[in-house]
């Protein structure tokens, strides 16, 4: 078997067991620690009502028999029925999935505009007053949380301006300050991880030996260095892709993004346990579907697995 | 004659020891400045209580969306302001902020624990046990932080208590990950192999070689983490998840003021221009620590 097959076979395996980890940990969550049953019905209820809301959602019966049921759900593609909206999770779920790809995918650009940019600069001009001030925006950048830079811009942009609507669906004047705030965090790190790599790179022979040649700088820097720092790049793009497709959770409430980060919110508030639990399974699920695809793209990237074969 | 200087000269005693450590994290301006930020912030907090002008609950509702200002509104002075509620805002950030730091000083010290057991577990056990432990941190590492959050949230339910243990939960995995790789690293180690061979038991072993050699790592990754736990703590709160009313928190304060935001610009501004500062100040210690004790962690946290 050619190295790089085996080297992708192994990954999705490794997927698919942290999947069914996450499986096991959502059920251990939602169904040993608490009582469904018992938060669905509310405070007040009495134990007959109780019992047969327990009956009606078979959670009477065993555990490890409840555990097998719901693990041959989820490999049907059945998430249950919500318990506030009488509809199947998935339909909620999928009704959501597409403003929250959306959203995503306007950040991962707003972070790839920023970070990189800002990484190369502080990177190539290492030392420099360029590179401080780099380093001190993308410090800054860490530090605000999403929630606070969300509001600022809403009170900025939206309120004191009127430039772009405050929240909700809708067009690209929707879209840029929500994909602002949750791009920029990963704008920062990226900036970090671009500097460090460039460093590094920076600091091998094959850099010197184009210098000495006479390259000039840019293309040095363009094609020597970066495509060489691009491997770390790829994984902090994809775990950055992957987190905000699944965990968008804030920015989607701040700005009323009808995402699944907001129906996950809505239905812990609503305790509406299903919705909580198929939210939490497709995150996970498009967080590693991501990052297997990075390690797709890894095999198609660097020669060194493509060539494994002869060398491993 | 550099050279020979170089040569004979007695070895120079290493900085190490809690004094020579305490002063290179407060060399240079932004090591003290973070340093005297840090104590400042730790002084706010825990004197909160005899600090703070007003009770941070008690409601003035003709003083309600007062704007800072040092002129008294309805016989009160409130520097930062007050909210809808005519409540105080700088009583309200000084408890919110002990809060928080609370919070942190919970979860930082019980996750370290948790991780460094299972980690040591993991590493020292070896076969089934390590495989087993490590399913479930790369499982649990899958799901979105603020996504497993809300999930145990919807389990537990919101609350002060709830709120550490979630963050404890949340937090374990990474100490676990790393102190595992740690100490099969030092399982090869000459030192570890020799203290085997004179007949200490895995006991000793543990306690004096392999513990102290871990130590840094573990000060390093808990000092990344106190920032992280605040932010979430305050993402949670400000998602009506975490710490509830009446209780003030940082993120409690935010969501409110989300309400009267067209009015009343300061009372967004004021408490996140608070995390910022703590979570800023966090990361400027951590980043130094982890320069001083352990340049590889670099992007771990």
């Amino acid at each position: 078997m050619p190295f790089v097959t085996r080297y992708l076979l192994n990954r999705a395996a490794y997927s698919l067991v942290a999947f069914w980890g996450v499986l096991t940990i959502v059920f251990v969550l939602l169904h040993v620690t608490g009582d469904p049953a018992a938060l669905l019905a509310g405070e007040l209820a009495t134990p007959e009502v109780i019992h047969e809301i327990q009956h009606a959602y078979g959670l009477d019966q065993p555990l490890p028999l409840q555990y097998l049921h719901f693990l041959s759900q989820v490999a049907r593609g059945d998430l249950g029925y919500s318990y506030r909206q009488s509809v199947p999770v998935v339909e909620l779920v999928v009704g959501h999935i597409g403003a929250t790809v959306e959203l995503a995918f306007a950040a991962l650009v707003v972070t790839v505009l920023i970070g990189l940019p800002l990484g190369v600069l502080a990177g190539s001009h290492r030392g420099s007053a360029v590179d401080a001030a780099a380093m001190l925006a993308s410090l800054f950048g860490l530090s605000f949380p999403s929630f606070w830079l969300g509001l600022m811009l809403i009170i900025v942009f939206g309120v004191l301006l009127g430039w772009l609507p405050v929240s909700g669906y809708g067009g690209l004047s929707h879209l840029l300050m929500p994909a602002v705030v949750l791009g920029g965090f990963e704008a920062a790190q990226l900036s970090r991880l671009t500097r460090t790599a460039l460093l590094e790179v920076l600091a091998q022979d094959y850099v010197r030996t184009a210098r000495a040649k006479g390259l000039a700088g840019s293309v040095v820097l363009l094609k020597h260095a970066l495509r060489n720092a691009a491997l770390p790049m790829l994984t902090i793009l994809g775990l950055a892709f992957g987190r905000m497709l699944g965990g968008a959770v804030v920015v989607e409430t701040i700005f009323a993004w009808p995402g699944m980060g907001r129906l996950g919110v809505q239905a812990v508030i609503g305790r509406d346990f299903p919705v909580v639990q198929g939210t939490v399974i497709v995150g996970a699920a498009i967080f590693l579907a991501v990052n297997f695809a990075v390690d797709l793209a890894y095999g198609w990237v660097d020669p060194r697995l493509r060539a494994g074969a002869a060398h491993a | 004659m550099d050279g020979l200087t170089l040569a004979f000269e007695p070895a120079r005693p290493t900085r190490s020891g809690a004094r020579g450590f305490l002063r290179r994290l407060t060399a240079g301006a932004s090591g003290w400045i973070a340093a005297a930020l840090l104590c400042l912030l730790f002084a706010a907090g825990f004197g909160a209580s005899w600090v703070v002008p007003y009770n941070p609950a008690s409601q003035d509702l003709g003083a309600a969306l007062s704007p800072p200002s040092l002129a008294a509104v309805n016989g009160h002075v409130h520097p930062l302001g007050t909210d809808k509620l005519g409540r105080d805002v700088l009583s309200r950030l000084l408890i919110g902020l002990r809060v928080s730091l609370l919070v942190s000083f919970a979860v930082v010290p019980l996750s370290t624990a948790l991780g460094v057991v299972i980690g040591i577990l993991s590493g020292y056990a070896g076969g089934r046990t390590d495989l087993a432990l490590m399913r479930v941190v790369d499982a649990q590492m899958a799901i979105p932080a603020l996504l497993l959050m809300i999930a145990v949230v919807a389990a537990l339910g919101p609350g002060l208590l709830q709120i550490i243990v979630v963050l404890v939960i949340a937090g374990w995995t990474a100490y676990a990950r790393v102190i595992r790789s740690e100490v099969l690293a030092l399982r090869q180690r000459e030192f570890v192999a020799a203290a085997t061979a004179v007949g200490a038991r895995g006991g000793r072993v543990l306690a004096r070689h392999v513990v102290p050699n871990v130590l840094p790592t573990v000060i390093v990754l808990a000092t990344l983490q106190a920032p992280v736990v605040i932010v979430s703590e305050a993402a949670l709160s400000f998602l009506g998840l975490g710490i509830q009313p009446p209780t003030p928190s940082l993120g409690q304060m935010l969501a409110e003021a989300q309400e009267v935001i067209w009015q009343a610009w300061w009372l967004p501004a004021i408490p996140g221009v608070m995390i910022s500062l703590v979570v800023l100040v966090f990361n400027l210690m951590g980043d130094r620590v982890r320069d001083i004790l352990d340049p590889r962690l670099r992007g771990v946290m």
